[in-house]
């Protein structure tokens, strides 16, 4: 039996980048908010201690900062005449836990989408006529535009530090920078990383090729930094203990590094871990959230009632709660109705792999955002008349570590143990380089979450069903943009070029990307989207869903830039018109 | 929605002076706990990792631990590389993370039902890597004597060693009570992370591995290297236990 805890203004559902954004907008605005994280309390000092944090063993291949399956995980099969079996270890993704969520072991990969991608079906529909997309896919515009959103980018990226190049201020070309981005205000907070040795010899390479390479968006310092809320950041030390770790060093922006040493002080903030929301509760209209129920560490249940119910988890774990909570309608993809569930999507990954001699590109020296890329070939800045796909890739040159256990690359053909293993591991480690080309992941009719039949997780609740395959529009897509990245690594003239295409069936044991995307996605039709263009629900309004979950399908970049701006547009529209005026924002 | 008052706001601040409460009794090690007011923060307050010790098998019988010693000697020989897997501590590795959290899957989701799936769907089987080393040992170990008249695996001639691993690896041997395969990529890559992981967890000893590839270990700034491009760089590898030559245990 729940026992009953006093009334909170707002209750947050998870307290990673979007709930720490929204905590301390809604604090600033006077609010009492308590936000309950299912994992531990973790800092800096404590959690990512410069002393032990370079442990590729404990942290990188043990994953000991991340979600534990035995704790909550999920099933996933193909497509629909596949048993969903439960995904026993992480591979493929690998979701976050505990305070800070996956804004800890992120890379720092800041990007903006385009403007176009806000604009998807539209804008390809204007510019190739509504037959040229391929009837699998289900795509849509966002309900919001670049314009709206650029305000919330400039104020995610200056609160975490991030280092770049612009290449487009208030509509002038800037050299050095991206010449397809949007226009954006002003300059990063930072500038760019010092580049190592690979990134400048793929940079020169795409320039002979013809293309336009520039220093990746990096939420690594490149310098001292002092945010917006008057945090400290220090300057990278270029370890390459990035993704899967925390940042010893108060380099990578984190909800740790950026916003948590402004917001615990706050006395209209608490934080409850080790907690896990079981439910969202609704009254009995079912059209208002009265707060949620919870269980601690020790198995007690307890009532949290609130006003305001921020879901804030992970997107996966957006929807499940979504899910178990019986708000909005799930989606099934036998009718193609409903919505909680719908256009899950990924991110499409392929790449070329090189073998040079006599050079060495000292490969460990890396921060988890340092690179150069290319533009030329993502989401649409190529004309696709006579292609036949939509969508694209990016192409980096973004080596983001060297660490031994899973970082020494061999060239095909060389045994995996042995003297001749060895003495190719040897010769390769220092001179071998990746290109990767990060493609956009668009939705499909079948692609979609739901409720598991059969397994459960520790609590009792049915776990989240994940049916997913890469769309052949997305197939197509990156490896045209593949061999585009070959014809690059061919100019950069190494011994040996070795491809890595992308084929189907999508397997959750490599890993690829934690960018999973959608499945509570929003837009300006309640019978395609599950919130609006503020993020709140259609169908409880008192509730807002807060993460990649809101994406209706993926671009060619990183998602966590998104998602910060998000979670300030959303924080925005509370504070300014919710607060005014509860109830729905946009009329259903 | 109820804005907080300013009289309510300074009872909250009085009763921020004690940041830290926890919010339920308990004596478990994963308290859940509520925080507000300020950061929370007790020195010595870090989660270090503990180094593996020399001494006795942890996991491994007698028999296991000499066939253990074989195999992680021909998966990393001794050459003029570096010395062999056996002298480098991957058996002992081995033995400490199998007595350890990974031996028996303790983080990982192992609810019935179980059923075989496809290979896309990752990591089926109930099998536990405590019970997958007992059994594919013992297995191995019977194959060998069968086969190579009466003789275990540490008693083959070294090319004979090679031959029955590779057949291992490529499935043309079968043992019995063992998912031969697996089994034999288990092995594999706790042999690699051995070889390759800090020696704070009883492998890579000296850092040899890393000496022989070139990666410098636990160093944490790189900042006065970063322009020096195709340049080899130029200073000894340390472990988080920092380096022989420093008097410590590296």
């Amino acid at each position: 039996m729940a026992r009953k805890l006093p009334r909170k203004d707002v209750v947050i559902v998870g307290l990673g980048w979007t709930g720490s954004i929204l905590a301390n907008e809604l604090t600033d605005e006077g609010l009492d908010v308590v936000a309950i994280e299912r994992g531990p309390w973790r800092n800096t000092a404590t959690d990512f201690n410069v002393g032990y944090m370079q442990d590729e063993l404990r942290y990188a291949i043990r994953k000991d900062l991340f979600l534990r399956p035995a704790q909550s995980t999920l099933t996933f099969r193909n497509n629909v005449e596949q048993e969903a079996l439960p995904i026993r270890e992480f591979g493929s993704f690998l979701p976050g836990n505990g305070v800070g969520g996956a804004g800890v072991h992120w890379n720092g990969q800041t990007w903006r989408f385009l403007p176009s991608d806000f604009r998807c079906r539209s804008h390809l529909s204007e510019r190739y006529g509504e037959k040229f997309i391929p009837d699998e896919l289900t795509i849509q515009d966002w309900g919001v535009t670049y314009e709206e959103m650029e305000p919330y980018y400039d104020k995610f990226e200056y609160l975490a530090g991030v280092s770049g190049k612009a290449g487009n201020i208030n509509g002038k070309r800037q050299d050095g920078g991206n010449p397809f981005e949007g226009a954006r205000a002003r300059d990063y907070p930072l500038p760019p990383l010092d580049m190592t040795y690979g990134p400048k010899l793929f940079a020169e390479g795409a320039r002979e090729a013809g293309y336009h390479p520039f220093p990746q968006p990096a939420a690594n310092a490149s310098r001292s930094y002092t945010n917006t809320l008057g945090v400290e950041m220090g300057a990278c030390s270029y370890c390459g203990f990035c993704e899967r770790f925390g940042c010893a060093n108060y380099s990578k922006a984190s909800p740790q590094t950026t916003i948590l040493p402004v917001l615990m002080r706050k006395p209209n903030f608490e934080c409850r871990t080790n907690s896990e929301v079981v439910r969202i509760n609704l009254d009995r209209s079912g059209k208002r959230a009265t707060g949620v129920t919870y269980v601690d560490a020790q198995g007690q249940e307890w009532e949290q009632p609130g006003d305001l119910v921020l879901v804030c988890a992970f997107i996966l774990f957006n929807v499940h709660m979504l899910l178990v909570s019986g708000i909005g309608k799930p989606y099934d993809p036998k009718t193609a109705t409903g919505t909680v569930g719908r256009n899950y999507t990924y991110q499409t990954y392929a790449g070329v792999e090189m073998f040079f001699d006599n050079k060495n590109f000292n490969p460990f020296i890396a921060t988890g955002a340092i690179g150069q890329c290319i533009d030329d070939f993502n989401g649409d800045n190529f004309d696709h008349s006579g292609l036949d796909f939509v969508g694209g890739a990016g192409i980096m040159c973004a080596s983001t570590n060297a660490r031994p256990i899973a970082t020494r690359p061999t060239p095909p053909g060389t045994p995996r143990w042995g003297s001749t293993w060895k003495k190719a591991t040897t010769d390769n480690y220092l001179s071998s380089l990746y290109l990767n080309a990060q493609g956009g992941s668009y939705a499909t009719r079948g692609n979609y979450l739901d409720l598991d039949p059969t397994y459960k997780d520790r609590l009792g609740r049915p776990l989240l069903r994940m049916t997913f395959d890469f769309p052949d529009n997305d197939i197509r897509m990156i490896s045209y943009v593949t061999r585009k990245a070959e014809e690059i690594a061919k100019v950069m003239t190494p011994r040996q070029i070795v491809p890595h295409y992308r084929t189907k069936p999508y397997s959750v044991v490599p890993y690829q990307s934690t960018h999973n995307i959608g499945g509570a996605i929003m837009g300006s039709d309640p019978k395609t989207s599950v919130v609006n263009k503020y993020l709140q629900s259609w169908d409880v309004p008192n509730v807002f869903v807060i993460g990649a979950s809101a994406f209706p399908q993926n671009a060619g970049y990183n998602p966590t830039d998104t998602v910060g701006a998000l979670a300030y547009k959303a924080a925005d529209a509370i504070r300014n018109l919710y607060l005014k005026n509860e109830g729905p924002l946009v009329p259903a | 929605m109820k804005k907080i008052s300013g009289s309510s706001l300074s009872r909250r601040q009085f009763l921020a002076s004690t940041a830290v409460s926890i919010l339920f009794t308990s004596t478990s090690g994963s308290l859940a706990r509520s925080f507000s007011g300020q950061l929370p923060w007790s020195p010595f307050a870090g989660d270090p990792p503990t180094p593996v010790r020399p001494g006795p098998w942890l996991f491994f019988t007698h028999d296991e631990a000499q066939t253990i010693e074989a195999i992680v000697d021909r998966i990393i020989p001794a050459d003029d590389l570096s010395i062999g897997g056996k002298d480098a501590g991957c058996a002992v590795f081995i033995d400490r993370q199998l007595a350890g959290f990974f031996g028996n899957f303790e983080r990982l989701y192992m609810k019935g039902p179980f059923a075989k799936g496809f290979p896309q769907q990752g990591l089926q089987s109930p099998i536990l890597p405590t019970q997958r080393y007992r059994a594919g040992l013992a297995a191995l170990d019977d194959y060998c004597r069968t086969t190579f008249s009466g003789r275990a695996f540490s008693a083959l001639a070294l090319p004979e060693q090679d031959k029955v691993l590779q057949e291992l690896e490529n499935g043309s041997i079968d043992l019995d009570d063992a998912d031969t395969k697996t089994f034999f990529e288990l092995v594999l890559q706790n042999t690699m992370e051995g070889f390759f992981a800090d020696p704070i967890y009883g492998g890579n000893k000296d850092m040899v591995s890393w000496k022989m590839i070139g990666f410098p270990g636990a160093r944490y700034d790189y900042r006065d290297f970063v322009g020096n491009h195709n340049q080899p760089y130029p200073l000894p590898p340390v472990s988080i236990m920092g380096r022989g030559d420093w008097g410590g245990k590296g």
